[in-house]
């Protein structure tokens, strides 16, 4: 039998989150913390998840994602109910990367929030998960952070600044229980993406990422693209040279 | 603007589509006049609104609440029939009533009132719908249910998403013992037989549907299939596998040269194999639904289903008059289904279930030749007081539909002005 797990999911009212943690109540988990920041859709995943999962523990917290005090507060309140034995860290927001070269404030934001966030609830359960030497914890990165490209570099530069942090902490746990996991998703066809998708875009449906994050994170790979076509895709992408790669319109 | 079609695959209307994912923001979301859209499992135009708007509401698959104790579910309106199966029927607890599809959301099984293999037994969907959320584009939220606001609920019951977005509803299951059914099949010959099993099985057997041969002469021999909620909990469920239609087919593959050689393979095959067996209510309740886009199959010009149900008096009659003249036009299917419903006066102003016997057939869309064909069944229809299933219809004249739901008049005052679809404009006139 599969021991019962703890799981803490950050950023826990996107699509993506919200489809792994409906994997995840099907395992019959014994605890699931989400954290989010509004409260009103968060209680509506709560009660969904404990029709799934009756017998587990569902809590609902609520921070502000840039205060890192907050931040490192709440993760040691977390710690205080027993260890966590994965931690999903998966917010973000799709910025306009037009208005973002138009309005430093809307840049910044979209830097904050893709970047600085992830990485600062990464290093807060990174500390708890070091002293407990266990737990496995997963950001969820994106292929967009692979190369800047012009049709959506801000966004790609904070997905990459969360990848490079990635491999620091893989390399800092190297030796011990801990793990860390960088997943990638492709555009993936969530409420994020609805208008993408209007124009003809093809997106992956989320409950086969989410399918494919879970059962990432449950074998500990360091990094997961899904679907897995994007890391063909990417190593293309990533070694085009200059004087072709200038001329796609990407 | 993107294209939507509907399950028979008629039309490549565009649509401006919008997505329903937050119960807290529908309101917000039914700003232009719309129509709510689940799976898009309807064969006709009733859940179209070409060149419109379209809500699609396949985000709002949230379960709100469940009482153990009393198997009652509260879930938003976009949870699909599969999901409640297989997470409650582990738990022992089961949909009363489901369609041939799991692959339909609460909020369309409930606009179109559906019904299944038992409606003798247990009714229609609606039957065990203790209460809705019904949000309308002019701000009002109404919660209805059979003792509250009862003239909304039987509105929108059956009300083919024209009263308002349903945005929640609270569901009665039915205790199960297990995932498996105690099923038989039996051959029969002629309809006069199948009118005896029907008869004979339906106070022991709570599940009852018939394949028919549409093709043989003479019409109406077949299979009738009964089966029972098996005791047996502890067997190993059979490993799904998935086929899909791939592509769509350059032309239609259901025609003249295929249909006689599968219909009497069919026949032989399944009267070879008539016999008790256990199974396992997926394949028992939706045989299909392994076939992804089995749809296409009939090419792209797509393909009709003609759903009628006549009173059980003429039922005989009318049915074997509606075979015959299928047979003669050469054109029938590979699902000609017929089944009983029981002596019960539908809820809905618009449900679809009355007394009688109701018969379900698929044609591939030949344009005039079909529609003729139509017009004779048509003719049988309105002579035996029947009606015409508005979940599977994208053609039938405006009179017909008058003179099969005599409840219109009253329907119309709940309608909701800021909806309309494909079907409310062909046959109410918005
Ligand atoms: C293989 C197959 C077998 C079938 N077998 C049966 C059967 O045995 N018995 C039977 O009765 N039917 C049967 N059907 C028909 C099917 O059950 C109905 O068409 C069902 O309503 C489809 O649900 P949907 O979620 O796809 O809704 P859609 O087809 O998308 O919409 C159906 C109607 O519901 C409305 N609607 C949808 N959601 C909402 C909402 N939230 N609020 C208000 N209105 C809404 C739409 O406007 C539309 O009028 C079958 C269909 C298929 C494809």
């Amino acid at each position: 039998m599969k021991l019962k797990k703890k799981i803490a999911i950050i950023g826990a009212t996107s699509a993506i989150a919200e489809q792994c943690a409906r994997q995840w109540a099907k395992e019959n988990p014994s605890e699931i913390v989400l954290v989010s920041r509004n409260q009103e859709k968060a209680e509506r995943i709560a009660s969904d998840l404990k029709v799934r999962t009756p017998d587990a523990v569902i809590t609902n917290l609520q921070v502000d994602f840039l205060d890192a005090g907050q931040i490192q507060e709440l993760i040691h309140q977390i710690y205080q109910s027993g260890n966590v034995d994965v931690a999903l860290i998966a917010h973000g927001s799709l910025p306009d990367q037009e208005a973002c070269q138009n309005d430093l404030v809307l840049c910044r934001e979209a830097l904050d929030v893709n970047g600085i966030s992830p990485v600062l609830f990464a290093e807060a359960f990174a500390m708890q998960m070091q002293k407990a030497n266990s737990g496995t914890l997963a950001i969820i990165g994106s292929v967009a952070g692979d190369r800047g490209r012009k049709s959506n570099y801000t966004y790609g530069a904070a997905k990459g600044l969360v990848a490079g942090y990635v491999q620091g902490l893989q390399h800092r746990f190297a030796n011990t229980n801990v793990k860390v996991v960088l997943i990638k998703p492709g555009p993936t066809d969530t409420p994020m993406t609805a208008h993408l998708k209007q124009s003809g875009a093809k997106l992956a449906p989320v409950d086969r990422v989410a399918a494919e994050v879970v059962r990432g994170i449950e074998s500990g790979q360091r990094v997961i693209y899904t679907p897995k076509i994007w890391s063909v895709i990417m190593m293309v992408i990533r070694n085009l040279p200059h004087f072709v790669f200038k001329r796609l319109d990407i | 603007m993107v294209t939507i079609n509907s399950w028979g695959r008629l039309s490549r209307e565009e649509h401006n589509v919008v997505a329903l994912s937050d119960r807290g923001q529908i309101q917000a979301s039914l700003t232009t006049p719309g129509l709510a859209h689940g799976m898009g499992r309807s064969y006709g135009d009733v859940c179209l609104n070409p060149q419109g708007e379209i809500w699609i509401t396949t985000g709002l698959d949230h379960f709100i609440a469940f009482d153990e104790s009393t198997g009652r579910l509260v879930c938003e309106a976009g949870v699909l029939l599969q999901d409640i199966q297989r997470l409650m029927i582990p738990r022992g607890w089961i949909l009363p009533v489901t369609p041939g599809t799991q692959l339909v959301t609460v909020g369309g099984a409930i606009a179109n009132d559906v019904h299944g293999k038992n409606h003798h037994v247990v009714g229609s969907f609606g039957d065990h719908i203790k209460s809705l959320t019904l949000i309308r584009t002019n701000g009002e939220t109404i919660e209805c249910g059979p003792d509250q606001h009862p003239e909304w609920f039987s509105a929108t019951v059956g009300g083919v998403g024209l009263t308002g977005v349903i945005a929640s509803a609270e569901i009665q299951l039915r205790p199960v013992a297990g995932p498996w059914v105690d099923t038989e099949t039996i051959a029969f010959d002629n309809l006069e037989e199948f009118f005896r099993l029907s008869d004979t099985s339906e106070a022991q057997w709570e599940h009852t549907v018939s394949w028919i041969d549409c093709i043989s002469k003479g019409g109406g021999r077949g299979l009738f299939m009964r089966g029972n909620p098996a005791d047996t909990k502890d067997r190993k469920a059979p490993k799904a596998g998935k086929l899909t239609m791939p592509i769509v087919p350059p032309v239609s593959m259901v025609n003249r040269l295929t249909l006689r050689p599968f219909n009497m393979t069919y026949y032989h095959l399944k009267k070879w194999q008539a016999k008790r067996e256990l199974a396992h209510y997926e394949p028992f309740f939706y045989p299909l639904d392994n076939v992804l886009h089995w749809n296409r199959m009939y090419g792209p010009k797509g393909f009709y289903q003609y759903q009628s149900v006549v009173p059980r008096e003429v039922g005989q009659d009318a049915v074997q008059a509606m075979l015959k003249e299928i047979a003669r036009s050469g054109d029938g299917s590979f699902l000609a289904v017929l089944k009983t419903f029981g002596n019960r006066q539908p809820l809905g102003m618009l449900s679809f279930p009355q007394p009688g016997v109701t018969l379900a057939l698929d044609f591939p869309n030949h344009g005039d030749r079909t529609h003729k064909l139509f017009k004779r069944l048509d003719a049988i229809v309105r002579e035996a007081k029947g009606r015409i299933y508005l979940a599977k219809d994208a053609r039938m004249p405006k009179e017909l539909f008058e003179a099969g739901y005599p409840r219109l008049a009253e329907f119309i005052q709940y309608r909701d002005p800021g909806i309309s679809s494909g079907l409310s404009r062909r046959l109410m006139g918005s």
